[in-house]
Protein backbone atom coordinates (compact mmCIF):
# COMPACT_ATOMS: atom_id res chain seq x y z
CA UNK A 1 0.00 0.00 0.00
CA UNK A 2 1.80 2.99 -1.03
CA UNK A 3 -0.24 5.56 0.65
CA UNK A 4 0.39 3.53 4.39
CA UNK A 5 4.58 3.43 2.80
CA UNK A 6 4.87 6.86 2.15
CA UNK A 7 3.61 7.77 5.33
CA UNK A 8 5.40 5.63 7.42
CA UNK A 9 8.94 6.66 5.28
CA UNK A 10 8.28 9.77 5.49
CA UNK A 11 7.56 9.92 9.47
CA UNK A 12 10.89 7.89 10.22
CA UNK A 13 12.87 10.78 8.22
CA UNK A 14 10.87 13.65 10.32
CA UNK A 15 11.57 11.66 13.06
CA UNK A 16 15.31 11.16 12.49
CA UNK A 17 16.54 14.43 11.20
CA UNK A 18 17.74 17.03 13.92
CA UNK A 19 18.55 21.09 13.00
CA UNK A 20 17.01 22.27 9.85
CA UNK A 21 18.01 22.08 6.08
CA UNK A 22 20.06 19.92 4.46
CA UNK A 23 20.37 17.70 7.91
CA UNK A 24 17.36 15.58 5.96
CA UNK A 25 19.30 15.24 3.04
CA UNK A 26 21.07 11.66 4.28
CA UNK A 27 17.96 10.09 5.43
CA UNK A 28 16.00 11.30 2.40
CA UNK A 29 18.63 9.76 -0.26
CA UNK A 30 18.99 6.38 1.24
CA UNK A 31 15.07 5.60 2.35
CA UNK A 32 13.89 7.08 -1.54
CA UNK A 33 16.69 5.26 -3.18
CA UNK A 34 15.87 2.22 -1.59
CA UNK A 35 12.57 2.48 -2.77
CA UNK A 36 13.82 3.50 -6.25
CA UNK A 37 11.07 6.48 -5.93
CA UNK A 38 13.60 8.74 -7.06
CA UNK A 39 16.82 8.77 -8.91
CA UNK A 40 20.21 10.63 -7.25
CA UNK A 41 20.63 12.71 -9.95
CA UNK A 42 16.55 13.65 -9.93
CA UNK A 43 17.13 13.84 -5.98
CA UNK A 44 19.44 16.93 -6.56
CA UNK A 45 17.75 18.68 -9.32
CA UNK A 46 15.01 18.54 -6.84
CA UNK A 47 17.28 20.00 -3.90
CA UNK A 48 17.92 22.97 -6.30
CA UNK A 49 13.70 23.23 -7.20
CA UNK A 50 13.07 23.16 -2.94
CA UNK A 51 15.75 25.81 -2.33
CA UNK A 52 14.15 27.93 -4.94
CA UNK A 53 10.49 27.89 -3.88
CA UNK A 54 9.35 29.12 -0.46
CA UNK A 55 9.00 26.90 2.70
CA UNK A 56 10.36 24.32 4.99
CA UNK A 57 13.07 22.00 2.65
CA UNK A 58 11.53 18.49 4.04
CA UNK A 59 7.87 19.98 3.34
CA UNK A 60 9.06 20.15 -0.30
CA UNK A 61 10.66 16.90 -0.25
CA UNK A 62 7.96 14.92 0.83
CA UNK A 63 5.72 16.93 -1.14
CA UNK A 64 7.38 16.14 -4.23
CA UNK A 65 8.16 12.50 -3.60
CA UNK A 66 4.76 12.18 -3.16
CA UNK A 67 2.97 13.60 -5.62
CA UNK A 68 5.06 11.39 -8.06
CA UNK A 69 4.42 8.38 -6.58
CA UNK A 70 0.60 8.31 -5.61
CA UNK A 71 -0.82 11.82 -6.67
CA UNK A 72 -2.47 14.34 -4.53
CA UNK A 73 -3.22 11.93 -1.60
CA UNK A 74 0.14 10.26 -1.53
CA UNK A 75 1.96 13.83 -1.23
CA UNK A 76 -0.75 14.54 1.58
CA UNK A 77 0.71 10.94 3.36
CA UNK A 78 4.09 12.20 2.72
CA UNK A 79 3.83 15.30 3.88
CA UNK A 80 1.60 14.48 7.18
CA UNK A 81 4.41 11.74 7.93
CA UNK A 82 7.11 14.19 7.92
CA UNK A 83 5.87 17.22 10.03
CA UNK A 84 3.63 14.59 12.79
CA UNK A 85 6.36 13.54 14.81
CA UNK A 86 8.00 16.97 15.66
CA UNK A 87 3.99 18.55 15.54
CA UNK A 88 3.88 15.82 18.33
CA UNK A 89 7.23 16.08 20.45
CA UNK A 90 6.90 19.92 20.55
CA UNK A 91 3.22 19.76 22.13
CA UNK A 92 4.67 17.45 24.96
CA UNK A 93 8.08 19.44 24.73
CA UNK A 94 5.66 22.71 25.57
CA UNK A 95 3.94 21.46 28.15
CA UNK A 96 6.82 20.26 30.25
CA UNK A 97 9.81 22.85 29.13
CA UNK A 98 11.86 23.38 31.69
CA UNK A 99 12.37 19.73 32.56
CA UNK A 100 13.16 18.85 29.03
CA UNK A 101 15.70 22.29 28.81
CA UNK A 102 17.83 20.71 31.87
CA UNK A 103 17.89 17.42 30.91
CA UNK A 104 20.65 15.32 30.95
CA UNK A 105 20.20 12.64 29.07
CA UNK A 106 18.47 14.53 25.68
CA UNK A 107 21.63 17.00 26.06
CA UNK A 108 23.81 13.64 26.42
CA UNK A 109 22.16 12.45 23.29
CA UNK A 110 22.53 15.57 21.72
CA UNK A 111 26.70 15.43 21.83
CA UNK A 112 26.89 12.71 19.45
CA UNK A 113 24.10 13.42 17.19
CA UNK A 114 25.42 16.42 16.32
CA UNK A 115 28.39 15.72 14.84
CA UNK A 116 26.83 12.52 13.52
CA UNK A 117 24.94 14.58 11.28
CA UNK A 118 27.67 16.40 10.01
CA UNK A 119 29.37 12.85 9.26
CA UNK A 120 26.22 11.84 7.61
CA UNK A 121 25.85 15.14 5.33
CA UNK A 122 29.41 14.64 4.27
CA UNK A 123 28.56 11.12 3.00
CA UNK A 124 25.78 12.88 1.08
CA UNK A 125 28.51 15.09 -0.37
CA UNK A 126 30.42 12.23 -1.66
CA UNK A 127 27.45 10.70 -3.11
CA UNK A 128 26.23 13.79 -5.16
CA UNK A 129 30.00 14.88 -5.91
CA UNK A 130 29.61 11.33 -7.86
CA UNK A 131 26.88 11.98 -9.38
CA UNK A 132 27.37 15.17 -10.62
CA UNK A 133 30.46 14.48 -12.01
CA UNK A 134 30.50 10.83 -12.98
CA UNK A 135 26.97 10.00 -13.76
CA UNK A 136 27.34 6.58 -15.80
CA UNK A 137 30.27 5.78 -13.38
CA UNK A 138 33.89 6.04 -12.83
CA UNK A 139 35.70 4.78 -16.22
CA UNK A 140 39.14 6.10 -17.39
CA UNK A 141 37.09 7.37 -20.61
CA UNK A 142 34.87 9.54 -18.67
CA UNK A 143 38.24 11.53 -17.76
CA UNK A 144 38.22 12.71 -21.33
CA UNK A 145 35.33 14.09 -21.79
CA UNK A 146 33.84 17.73 -21.84
CA UNK A 147 31.03 17.11 -19.41
CA UNK A 148 33.03 16.01 -16.67
CA UNK A 149 35.49 18.97 -17.20
CA UNK A 150 32.88 21.67 -17.66
CA UNK A 151 30.47 20.56 -14.55
CA UNK A 152 33.87 20.43 -12.31
CA UNK A 153 34.38 23.96 -13.64
CA UNK A 154 30.61 25.33 -12.59
CA UNK A 155 31.04 23.22 -9.33
CA UNK A 156 34.53 25.36 -8.62
CA UNK A 157 33.04 28.91 -9.54
CA UNK A 158 29.88 28.29 -7.66
CA UNK A 159 31.65 26.99 -4.69
CA UNK A 160 33.70 30.16 -4.36
CA UNK A 161 30.59 32.22 -4.86
CA UNK A 162 28.72 30.18 -2.34
CA UNK A 163 31.74 30.80 0.47
CA UNK A 164 31.53 34.26 -0.28
CA UNK A 165 27.37 34.31 0.83
CA UNK A 166 25.93 34.94 -2.49
CA UNK A 167 22.61 33.66 -2.37
CA UNK A 168 21.26 29.57 -2.79
CA UNK A 169 19.34 31.01 -5.90
CA UNK A 170 21.16 33.15 -7.35
CA UNK A 171 23.43 30.68 -7.38
CA UNK A 172 21.27 27.87 -8.89
CA UNK A 173 20.45 30.62 -11.59
CA UNK A 174 24.09 30.67 -12.31
CA UNK A 175 24.79 27.26 -12.53
CA UNK A 176 21.46 26.53 -14.96
CA UNK A 177 22.78 29.81 -17.21
CA UNK A 178 26.30 28.44 -17.21
CA UNK A 179 25.17 24.81 -18.01
CA UNK A 180 22.87 26.05 -21.26
CA UNK A 181 25.64 27.64 -22.44
CA UNK A 182 27.99 25.22 -22.27
CA UNK A 183 25.84 22.60 -23.44
CA UNK A 184 25.21 24.24 -26.20
CA UNK A 185 28.43 25.48 -26.98
CA UNK A 186 30.38 22.78 -26.80
CA UNK A 187 27.18 20.34 -28.18
CA UNK A 188 27.49 18.10 -25.29
CA UNK A 189 25.66 14.54 -24.47
CA UNK A 190 24.10 13.85 -21.71
CA UNK B 1 -11.08 43.06 27.29
CA UNK B 2 -14.96 42.53 27.16
CA UNK B 3 -16.59 39.96 27.50
CA UNK B 4 -18.11 39.24 23.87
CA UNK B 5 -14.49 39.94 23.28
CA UNK B 6 -13.20 36.93 25.36
CA UNK B 7 -15.77 35.01 23.06
CA UNK B 8 -15.48 36.04 19.33
CA UNK B 9 -11.47 35.89 19.95
CA UNK B 10 -10.54 32.65 19.79
CA UNK B 11 -11.71 31.60 16.76
CA UNK B 12 -9.93 34.98 15.46
CA UNK B 13 -6.88 34.16 17.40
CA UNK B 14 -6.80 30.99 15.11
CA UNK B 15 -7.80 32.84 11.98
CA UNK B 16 -4.19 35.04 13.12
CA UNK B 17 -2.30 31.92 13.88
CA UNK B 18 -2.97 30.20 10.36
CA UNK B 19 -2.39 33.53 8.14
CA UNK B 20 0.61 34.26 10.16
CA UNK B 21 2.46 31.64 9.27
CA UNK B 22 1.10 31.05 5.90
CA UNK B 23 2.47 34.03 4.80
CA UNK B 24 5.69 33.18 6.86
CA UNK B 25 5.90 29.46 4.58
CA UNK B 26 5.32 31.49 1.80
CA UNK B 27 7.94 34.18 2.23
CA UNK B 28 11.20 32.33 3.47
CA UNK B 29 13.23 30.14 1.23
CA UNK B 30 15.19 27.18 1.85
CA UNK B 31 13.69 27.01 5.23
CA UNK B 32 15.30 26.47 8.28
CA UNK B 33 17.20 29.38 9.96
CA UNK B 34 16.03 31.45 7.80
CA UNK B 35 12.39 31.57 9.30
CA UNK B 36 13.54 32.96 12.36
CA UNK B 37 14.06 36.60 11.52
CA UNK B 38 10.40 36.23 9.79
CA UNK B 39 8.86 34.91 12.82
CA UNK B 40 10.32 37.49 15.21
CA UNK B 41 9.12 40.34 13.50
CA UNK B 42 5.37 38.70 13.45
CA UNK B 43 5.20 36.41 16.21
CA UNK B 44 7.33 39.27 18.81
CA UNK B 45 6.70 42.99 17.62
CA UNK B 46 3.45 42.57 15.62
CA UNK B 47 1.80 40.15 17.70
CA UNK B 48 3.00 39.92 20.91
CA UNK B 49 2.66 36.17 20.93
CA UNK B 50 5.84 35.75 22.62
CA UNK B 51 8.63 37.51 23.73
CA UNK B 52 12.31 37.42 22.24
CA UNK B 53 13.71 34.70 25.00
CA UNK B 54 10.56 32.79 23.60
CA UNK B 55 12.15 32.49 20.32
CA UNK B 56 15.61 32.15 21.54
CA UNK B 57 14.46 29.05 23.37
CA UNK B 58 11.93 27.64 20.32
CA UNK B 59 15.76 27.75 18.63
CA UNK B 60 17.33 25.72 21.20
CA UNK B 61 14.57 23.44 21.38
CA UNK B 62 14.26 22.86 17.83
CA UNK B 63 18.00 22.30 17.65
CA UNK B 64 17.53 19.38 20.02
CA UNK B 65 14.19 17.70 18.60
CA UNK B 66 13.66 15.91 15.51
CA UNK B 67 11.63 17.98 12.27
CA UNK B 68 12.13 20.60 10.03
CA UNK B 69 12.54 24.33 12.29
CA UNK B 70 9.79 25.52 11.00
CA UNK B 71 7.15 22.71 12.07
CA UNK B 72 8.94 23.05 15.55
CA UNK B 73 8.47 26.80 16.13
CA UNK B 74 5.12 27.20 14.53
CA UNK B 75 3.66 24.10 16.60
CA UNK B 76 5.47 25.85 19.94
CA UNK B 77 4.49 29.29 18.99
CA UNK B 78 0.72 27.88 18.16
CA UNK B 79 0.55 26.34 21.45
CA UNK B 80 1.78 29.11 23.27
CA UNK B 81 -1.13 31.15 22.00
CA UNK B 82 -3.62 28.99 21.71
CA UNK B 83 -3.43 25.60 23.17
CA UNK B 84 -3.35 22.20 20.85
CA UNK B 85 -6.04 23.77 17.96
CA UNK B 86 -3.53 26.74 18.04
CA UNK B 87 -0.62 24.67 17.03
CA UNK B 88 -2.60 22.99 14.23
CA UNK B 89 -3.49 26.10 12.75
CA UNK B 90 0.06 27.67 12.67
CA UNK B 91 1.57 24.12 11.27
CA UNK B 92 -0.87 24.07 8.36
CA UNK B 93 -0.34 27.68 7.97
CA UNK B 94 3.39 27.22 7.27
CA UNK B 95 3.26 23.82 5.52
CA UNK B 96 0.52 24.72 2.97
CA UNK B 97 2.00 27.19 0.81
CA UNK B 98 4.65 24.57 -0.30
CA UNK B 99 2.68 22.17 -0.52
CA UNK B 100 0.49 24.55 -3.04
CA UNK B 101 3.68 24.94 -4.77
CA UNK B 102 5.20 21.97 -5.28
CA UNK B 103 1.90 20.37 -6.40
CA UNK B 104 1.80 22.91 -8.81
CA UNK B 105 5.33 22.80 -10.20
CA UNK B 106 5.89 18.79 -9.98
CA UNK B 107 3.93 18.55 -12.76
CA UNK B 108 5.57 21.06 -14.80
CA UNK B 109 9.07 19.45 -13.94
CA UNK B 110 7.83 16.03 -15.59
CA UNK B 111 6.96 17.66 -18.90
CA UNK B 112 9.54 19.88 -19.46
CA UNK B 113 12.07 17.31 -18.13
CA UNK B 114 13.08 15.92 -21.35
CA UNK B 115 13.68 19.51 -23.43
CA UNK B 116 17.81 19.66 -24.13
CA UNK B 117 17.34 22.80 -23.07
CA UNK B 118 16.11 21.94 -19.18
CA UNK B 119 18.76 18.86 -19.23
CA UNK B 120 21.51 21.21 -19.62
CA UNK B 121 20.07 23.75 -17.31
CA UNK B 122 19.84 20.67 -14.51
CA UNK B 123 23.43 19.53 -15.22
CA UNK B 124 24.43 22.98 -14.57
CA UNK B 125 22.23 23.13 -11.67
CA UNK B 126 23.47 19.73 -9.95
CA UNK B 127 27.31 21.17 -10.14
CA UNK B 128 25.90 24.02 -7.93
CA UNK B 129 23.61 22.22 -5.57
CA UNK B 130 26.94 20.34 -4.39
CA UNK B 131 28.39 23.94 -4.10
CA UNK B 132 25.81 24.83 -1.61
CA UNK B 133 25.49 21.89 0.02
CA UNK B 134 29.07 21.87 0.54
CA UNK B 135 29.21 25.26 1.87
CA UNK B 136 26.47 24.40 4.12
CA UNK B 137 28.09 21.26 5.66
CA UNK B 138 30.95 23.73 6.22
CA UNK B 139 28.75 26.14 7.95
CA UNK B 140 27.23 23.26 10.36
CA UNK B 141 31.13 22.05 11.07
CA UNK B 142 32.12 25.59 12.27
CA UNK B 143 29.10 25.76 14.31
CA UNK B 144 29.46 22.21 16.12
CA UNK B 145 31.18 22.02 19.59
CA UNK B 146 34.88 20.81 18.77
CA UNK B 147 35.45 17.12 21.55
CA UNK B 148 37.35 14.36 20.86
CA UNK B 149 33.59 12.58 21.20
CA UNK B 150 32.22 15.35 18.48
CA UNK B 151 35.26 14.10 15.80
CA UNK B 152 34.98 10.46 16.53
CA UNK B 153 31.24 10.44 16.08
CA UNK B 154 31.96 12.85 13.03
CA UNK B 155 34.21 10.45 11.58
CA UNK B 156 32.54 7.31 12.35
CA UNK B 157 29.18 8.68 10.44
CA UNK B 158 31.23 9.28 7.83
CA UNK B 159 32.78 6.13 7.36
CA UNK B 160 30.16 3.92 8.37
CA UNK B 161 27.80 6.05 5.59
CA UNK B 162 30.21 6.78 2.84
CA UNK B 163 31.87 3.19 2.71
CA UNK B 164 30.28 0.88 4.42
CA UNK B 165 26.68 1.88 3.55
CA UNK B 166 24.98 1.29 7.02
CA UNK B 167 21.81 2.44 8.02
CA UNK B 168 21.32 6.17 8.44
CA UNK B 169 18.99 5.52 11.19
CA UNK B 170 21.25 3.14 12.81
CA UNK B 171 24.38 5.42 12.78
CA UNK B 172 22.19 8.50 14.33
CA UNK B 173 21.06 5.95 17.58
CA UNK B 174 24.52 4.61 17.89
CA UNK B 175 25.70 7.88 17.80
CA UNK B 176 23.12 9.37 20.74
CA UNK B 177 23.90 6.12 22.67
CA UNK B 178 28.38 7.23 22.34
CA UNK B 179 26.91 10.77 23.15
CA UNK B 180 25.00 9.87 26.46
CA UNK B 181 27.45 7.17 27.38
CA UNK B 182 30.46 9.67 27.50
CA UNK B 183 28.22 12.96 28.67
CA UNK B 184 27.18 10.60 31.44
CA UNK B 185 30.96 9.28 32.44
CA UNK B 186 32.63 12.18 32.57
CA UNK B 187 29.64 13.69 34.62
CA UNK B 188 30.16 10.56 37.70
CA UNK B 189 33.71 11.09 36.82
CA UNK B 190 33.73 14.81 38.24
CA UNK B 191 31.49 14.20 40.98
Amino acid sequence: MIFLELFWTFFKIGLFTFGGGYAMLPLIQQEVLNRNWATNEELINFVAVAESTPGPFAINMSTYVGVEQGDIFGSFCATLGVMLPSFIIILIVAKCFEKFKTNRIVAGCMTGIKPAAIGLIGAAVVSIGETVFFPAGVTAAVFGTAALWVSLGIFLVMAVLAFRKVHPILIICLSAVAGVAAGYLLDLSL
Amino acid sequence: MSEDNAVFSRPRRLWQLFSTFFRIGAFTFGGGYAMIPLIQREAVEKHHWVTDDDVLEIIAIAESTPGPIAINSATFVGYRVAGVLGSACATLGVVLPSFIIILLISGLLREFQDIRAVKYAFYGIRAGVLALVLKSLWTMYRKCKKSPVAYAAMAGAFVAAAIFDFHVLIIIIACAILGLMVSLLSERRKS
